[in-house]
């Protein structure tokens, strides 16, 4: 009789693995990078080496910022913890090697969107958090207060491998000024730099000059030069070839954006279940199964507005109120004459 | 018996093709899925971006190829510059290390151990963050030799204008073929005839007698731009005219001269105490002076000594610059692997670029160093 039992116990053991694996949905069978974050249990994401606003560590090692945000809102649609991320500081130069070689899954480090980068480097670009361009900062005693005063023989501080390199030249030539670059291969390295005197300009994301203000010994002699020179629209990046997780770091981030369009919130989102317009409904998981396409659960996006929030509540917890960029220009939603806009979730 | 002989070296040969076709296999597959494309096209695209500091004419307009070309030399300059200095600092530290004078031998000893045992990049960061940053600003900066000025911007000294400079060049040329024939002339003579020629005051008057005879009859002629201080806003100024040598170059040269020429300074050592004591007290029995006994009798074994490890001291301070890339001069690393690595997306074309130029590059000087060490090695009669 107990013969016949373990043979029994056995079999629903296998019947039931079985089962575990035709539940698992056919998204996440599709996706490989999906499939090794459920296992790891942890997103693996690339940011910067400390940009306040965007990805900064504080003394404890805890990550904030807009860019970090966005890895945040992943890992809770996908793991339903916001705090399941393990990034990876990483340099200019390193991240797309970062990227393809497959040692992080996300790359949200205030990358710029270009057509070679998209088309040539093995990455896709899922979308834009960060409307940015290219400005100058300036000492203040110098007096110069538009780049129509530079002269001949201005030498400029930037990072390598990056596009400001490419802008710069392109500014000064059309110019016709001649200039010394200084580029080096750190952020910290080219803000020391600068503000010991080797340079007489800073030259990088308005966002980035705006931020690593705050970094000099006196923030207040510097002067971020109104002009801006280039389109930098910054987003988060991921490898190609896996069209499904492509796809849920591009609704995670559009999910942010379109529940602040909506007035949802980290503090109302629950109180909105029971909202009449449908279009809410379905971006707290009570209509609609959005969710399943993705292979995620129904409270996937439900979990993105609860644990990170919407992208207004990130925008104003890192950059508004550290007092980088209080005024969001064109980093505010559409309807409020912004450039945020995303396709409907439905 | 044969068999049991080549079988080991067949696994091993075996092994490693199957581990190179691994990691070949599996680039391509990886590629191949990101859409990526091996090949070296992209070196004759144009690279877009500016470099600091260039032997040669460059531009953004050029090709990553001529990019490739300015990190290169920028490297070999940095290299050509830190070996000449490193060797004759190392020279001088290492002789006065066996001075009898406590003073000399404690100072050159304790300058060893200090720069010996801190690590490089914290060196190079020491030169140029803290060192070099406390230059005055340009406006404010003394002049030197009244021609040049040291400054947070780097060194600016007057540059030389020449006509005719390829006359003049040729003939520098000349003098030093001629002076190299002199010199088997008269060792020939004085192993014959044992009249000894006064060779290095013959030498010396060829050497700067024929140039200048070019200043008088060959059209040469040499003028000299001096920098001149131009304001370019309230508070900022930049010199036109002259010669600039930007402070990362001059912040890198100094931290590997200094570091590199520690350990030269002990090869040095080492080799003139391998010497016998028997070796010069016999040569000066025979009344050789001190400075003969030097240079006649230790100095030739002892290179023997010396040279080896100091080629590879040559190599570490070749691949040491590399580290150039924190500190914002444009050698390879930082303009081709950073850079144009960054720009065009092909990491493994690039590194792979890059390994095989420093390869080159230290065998280069290996090859060098042994023929040097082989010519001075003690040849059995």
């Amino acid at each position: 009789m107990f013969k016949y039992l373990k043979q029994l116990t056995s079999l629903v053991a296998m019947v039931a693995v079985l089962f575990t694996f035709t539940t698992e949905t056919m998204a996440a069978k599709k996706s490989k990078t999906l499939k090794n974050t459920i296992k790891k249990d942890f997103v693996r994401c690339g940011v910067s080496q400390g940009l306040p606003g965007f990805s900064n560590a504080d003394a404890a090692g805890n990550w904030t910022g807009v860019d970090v945000d966005v890895c945040r809102a992943v890992a809770a649609a996908v793991l339903g913890d916001a705090n399941k991320v393990k990034f990876t500081p990483l340099s200019a130069k390193e991240r797309f090697t970062a990227l393809t070689s497959g040692e992080i899954d996300i790359l949200s480090r205030n990358t710029t969107w270009t057509l070679s980068r998209d088309a040539d480097l093995g990455v896709t670009f899922v979308g834009v958090n960060f409307y940015d361009g290219q400005g100058f900062m300036v000492r203040k005693d110098s007096g110069i207060t538009s780049t129509s005063q530079f002269k001949n023989g201005i030498s400029a501080c930037t990072n390598i491998g990056t596009t400001t390199e490419l802008n710069m030249r392109d500014f000064f030539n059309s110019k016709g000024i001649s200039y010394e670059p200084v580029a080096f291969e750190k952020a910290d390295e080219v803000v020391a730099a600068y503000d010991s005197g080797r340079c007489d300009t800073y030259t990088t994301d308005k966002s980035g000059l705006a931020a690593q203000r705050t970094k000099m010994t006196n923030p207040d002699d510097h002067l971020v030069l109104p002009e801006t020179i280039s389109k930098e629209p910054l987003g988060p990046v991921v490898r190609q070839g896996d069209a499904v997780w492509e796809d849920i770091v591009r609704w995670s981030l559009n999910v942010m954006i379109e529940a602040e369009e909506y007035g949802i919130s980290s503090a109302n989102a629950s109180m909105m279940k029971t909202s009449e317009n449908p279009a809410i409904k379905r971006l707290v998981g009570t209509e609609g199964e959005l969710g399943s396409y993705l292979g995620l659960d129904q409270d996937w996006s439900l979990n993105i507005i609860t644990q990170v929030g919407n992208y207004g509540e990130s925008y104003k917890r890192n950059i508004a109120d550290t007092g980088i960029l209080p005024d969001r220009g064109p980093n505010n939603i559409w309807t409020k004459g912004g450039l945020l806009y995303t396709p409907p979730a439905r | 018996m044969k068999i049991k002989k080549i079988l080991p070296q067949l696994l091993t040969l075996l092994f490693i093709v199957l581990v190179f076709g691994f990691f070949t296999m599996n680039a391509q597959e990886n590629m191949s899925t990101r859409g990526l494309e091996f090949g070296f096209g992209f070196l004759n695209t144009q690279a877009s971006f500016d470099i600091q500091f260039s032997l040669i004419d460059y531009d953004g307009s050029h090709t990553y190829a001529r990019a490739y070309l300015v990190g290169l030399l920028n490297t070999l300059l940095v290299a050509f510059i830190g070996i000449i200095l490193a060797t004759l600092l190392g020279a001088i530290v290492g002789i006065a290390r066996l001075s009898p004078n406590y003073l000399i031998r404690k100072t050159a000893s304790f300058y060893i151990e200090f720069f010996r045992n801190i690590p490089l990049l914290l060196q190079i960061f020491f030169w140029y963050f803290a060192a070099l940053r406390a230059l005055p600003m340009l406006e404010d900066a003394p002049m030197l030799l009244n021609s040049s000025f040291m400054t947070i911007k780097g060194l600016y000294a007057p540059s030389p204008i020449w006509i005719n400079f390829d006359v003049f060049f040729t003939t520098i040329i000349i003098a030093m073929i001629v002076i190299f024939f002199f010199a088997r002339y008269a060792k020939k003579k004085q192993e014959q005839e044992g009249k000894r020629l006064p060779v290095l005051i013959i030498s010396l008057a060829i050497f700067t007698g024929l140039p200048l005879l070019t200043f008088l009859i060959g059209g040469v002629d040499l003028s000299w731009s001096f920098p001149v201080i131009r304001q370019m806003s309230a508070s900022s100024y930049t010199f036109d005219g002259g010669l600039k040598i930007p402070p990362e170059l001059i912040a890198l040269t100094l931290a590997l001269t200094l570091y590199t020429a520690t350990f030269i300074a002990e090869n040095v050592r080492a080799g003139i105490q391998g010497i016998g004591k028997g070796q010069k007290e016999a040569a000066a029995s025979i009344g050789l002076t001190p400075s003969q006994v030097l240079k006649l009798v230790v100095m030739p074994q002892a290179l023997r000594i010396i040279i080896p490890p100091t080629t590879n001291q040559y190599l570490n301070l070749t691949k040491n610059s590399s580290l150039a890339a924190a500190i914002a001069y444009p050698d390879l690393v930082l303009v081709f692997a950073g850079t144009a690595m960054m720009q065009t997306g092909r990491a493994i074309e690039i590194v792979g670029i890059t390994m095989a130029t420093y390869l080159t590059i230290s065998l280069g000087i290996s090859l060098l160093m042994n023929w040097y060490n082989k010519r001075i090695a003690i040849q059995e009669k």
